[in-house]
């Protein structure tokens, strides 16, 4: 049964970003549905304003519209948004793509499992359990090509970032940073805390899909054995 | 690269940020790629209309300058941006002109004494491959340009082979002055309606000082600290300009190489037009803000378009 979502322009505000932009906030609050809706809208503008865009940006409950000023302008292009907000926003919603990513938990794949397992007052293999409970929501993609920030987790297992960032985080560290969760598509600086390694590729520029997820799909992560990773291309 | 070609300038010296820019990478923001691009688009156009070339064609960008190259065939290049000397064969050279290039021939660009970004552009665009639809180099993120690296010392540079062009130069009084004290015209925009009007009449009434974080991600201001009530807020996409008002209250304007999303409250968006002169400025330099609305941005949009498709250039003598 497609589940339907109806969004009324009360709930939803248009502001204006920049001479180029204007951003809509769906909601204040995130829920179950909002990253659906928000790729939803993103689809109907990316048509309806085809020839004037110049970008559009999902984040959580808001979406920047970014436009040519010199092709459109402010009215034409605010018009087009509260249309599709107020009329007919009612549809199926028919992405139900839930990827599945597979994660080698280990203290040594992830070096904050036992402070998170210590200060949740859980064990290693409790925190790595619920880790995996849940079907995440993508919420938004940036930070870094493909980094996808993924929600949310289980409060019980919620840990705030590191104090000092680490200045390296390898390439395909699975972490937690409060109620997000996210992959680290290439090595760089970041003060999430990591709990395992991904062995896939995130981030792809030769190849399509160059991620393999977007806004509004979900995410599930599934344990598996050092000798699986490695298998998979996984590199310690 | 386009190994097709065999004309060429080798890269003697790349001086200290020398990367390859077109006008950017657009429609990519879902995948959290950002636009990149030149940090002063009004020079980057009139490089590449000097030698009349399509617009979005591959330029060099150099930041503070300091570039030497030695072509291998005849060609056409046009410099523009901030003041520093050209030379052709020790020979200086002017800016903001084409200048016929010989095989051997070595083209020095010194340090810039005013702006810091400088626009190397020649006939028909220097051959790069595009990534995600665009040669713009953002290092951050590893993408475009030569391997998603800025320029280095030893590398051949493409370029096509072209037939002898005639050489235009902008006249002086439509050459842009690039001042250390600017005002910034911003939209007021994102959260600007959520901030303290006190604030807001603090943000516009003062002036902020460049620091030393200034680069093509983003300028961060000094000056009085601006508060907001804004406690937590979901990451959201920021356009380019957007003024940014972190927890200790020191704006940072966000440029083309800006993360395509973030947390913090915006009081604004710089327009273009400004944030051109904003990039040619340096740590140390001064700043103030101007609030306009959209409209007022729109209307400064067009004007500018037409001024600049009315502005003719003028043949150079040989």
């Amino acid at each position: 049964m497609p589940q339907l979502v109806q969004i009324s322009r009360k709930e939803a505000r248009i502001e204006v970003a920049g001479e180029d932009a204007l951003i809509i906030y769906l909601d204040d609050f995130i829920d179950n549905n909002i990253s659906k809706k928000i790729a939803l809208l993103e689809n109907r503008l990316a048509e309806e304003l085809s020839d004037c865009l110049v970008d559009l940006i999902p984040s959580y409950v808001s979406l920047l519209v970014i436009f040519d000023p010199l092709v459109s302008d402010y009215y034409a292009v605010k018009q087009s948004i509260i249309k599709h907000l107020t009329f007919d926003f009612t549809e199926a919603i028919t992405n139900n793509n839930i990827i599945e990513l597979p994660v080698y938990y280990s203290p040594k794949s992830g070096p904050d499992l036992k402070n998170i397992a210590k200060t949740s007052k859980l064990s290693v293999d409790e925190v790595i359990k619920i880790h995996q409970e849940k079907t995440y929501q993508v919420f938004a993609i940036g930070f870094a090509p493909g980094f996808a920030f993924l929600g949310e987790v289980d409060a019980r297992i919620a840990t705030p970032r590191l104090a000092t960032p680490r200045a390296k985080v390898p390439k395909g560290s699975v972490a937690i940073a409060d109620q997000q969760t996210a992959i680290y598509p290439e090595q760089s600086p970041g003060g999430w805390n990591l709990i395992g390694l991904c062995p896939l590729p995130l981030f792809e520029p030769n190849a399509k899909p160059h991620i393999p997820y977007q806004v509004g799909d979900s995410v599930k992560f599934i344990g598996i054995s050092k000798a699986r990773f490695l298998a998979l291309g996984g590199q310690l | 690269m386009n190994n097709n070609s065999n004309a060429y300038f080798k890269v003697i010296n790349a001086g200290i940020l020398c990367t390859f820019q077109d006008l950017g990478r657009f429609k990519q923001g879902s995948l959290g790629l950002t636009t990149g691009g030149p940090a002063d688009k009004a020079a980057y156009l009139w490089a590449n209309r000097l030698l009349n070339n399509p617009a979005n064609s591959p330029v060099l960008e150099l930041s503070f300058g300091g570039l030497t190259l030695v072509a291998n065939t005849f060609t056409t290049i046009a410099i523009t941006g901030a003041k520093a000397l050209l030379t052709i064969n020790g020979q200086p050279k002017e800016n903001w002109q084409s200048h016929r290039i010989k095989p051997d021939d070595e083209i020095n660009i010194g340090f810039a004494s005013q702006g810091c970004r400088i626009y190397l552009a020649v006939a028909d665009g220097f051959l790069v491959k595009q990534q995600f639809g665009s040669v713009s180099t953002v290092v951050r993120e590893k993408v475009g340009g030569a391997n998603g690296l800025a320029i280095s010392a030893g590398q051949l540079l493409a370029i096509a082979k072209t037939e002898k062009k005639p050489l235009y130069r902008l006249a002086k009084k439509d050459v842009p002055d690039y001042n250390n004290s600017l005002s910034l015209k911003m939209i007021t925009g994102y959260q600007h309606s959520l901030f303290d009007r006190y604030e807001i009449t603090k943000f516009f009434a003062n002036e902020y000082q460049i620091s030393s974080q200034c680069d093509r991600m983003g300028y961060r201001l000094t000056g009085t600290s601006i508060q907001s009530n804004i406690s937590k807020m979901f990451s959201e996409g920021i356009c380019k300009g957007a003024v940014q008002i972190p927890p200790d209250g020191q704006p940072i304007v966000l440029s083309n190489d800006r993360q395509t999303i973030g947390g913090y409250p915006k009081i604004g968006s710089v327009l273009s037009r400004d944030l051109d002169y904003l990039m040619q400025c340096s740590q140390g330099d001064k700043v103030n803000f101007e609030p306009i609305s959209i409209h007022c941005a729109h209307n400064i949009l067009h004007l500018a378009k037409a001024k600049y498709q009315q502005t003719q250039l003028l043949k150079v003598a040989m």
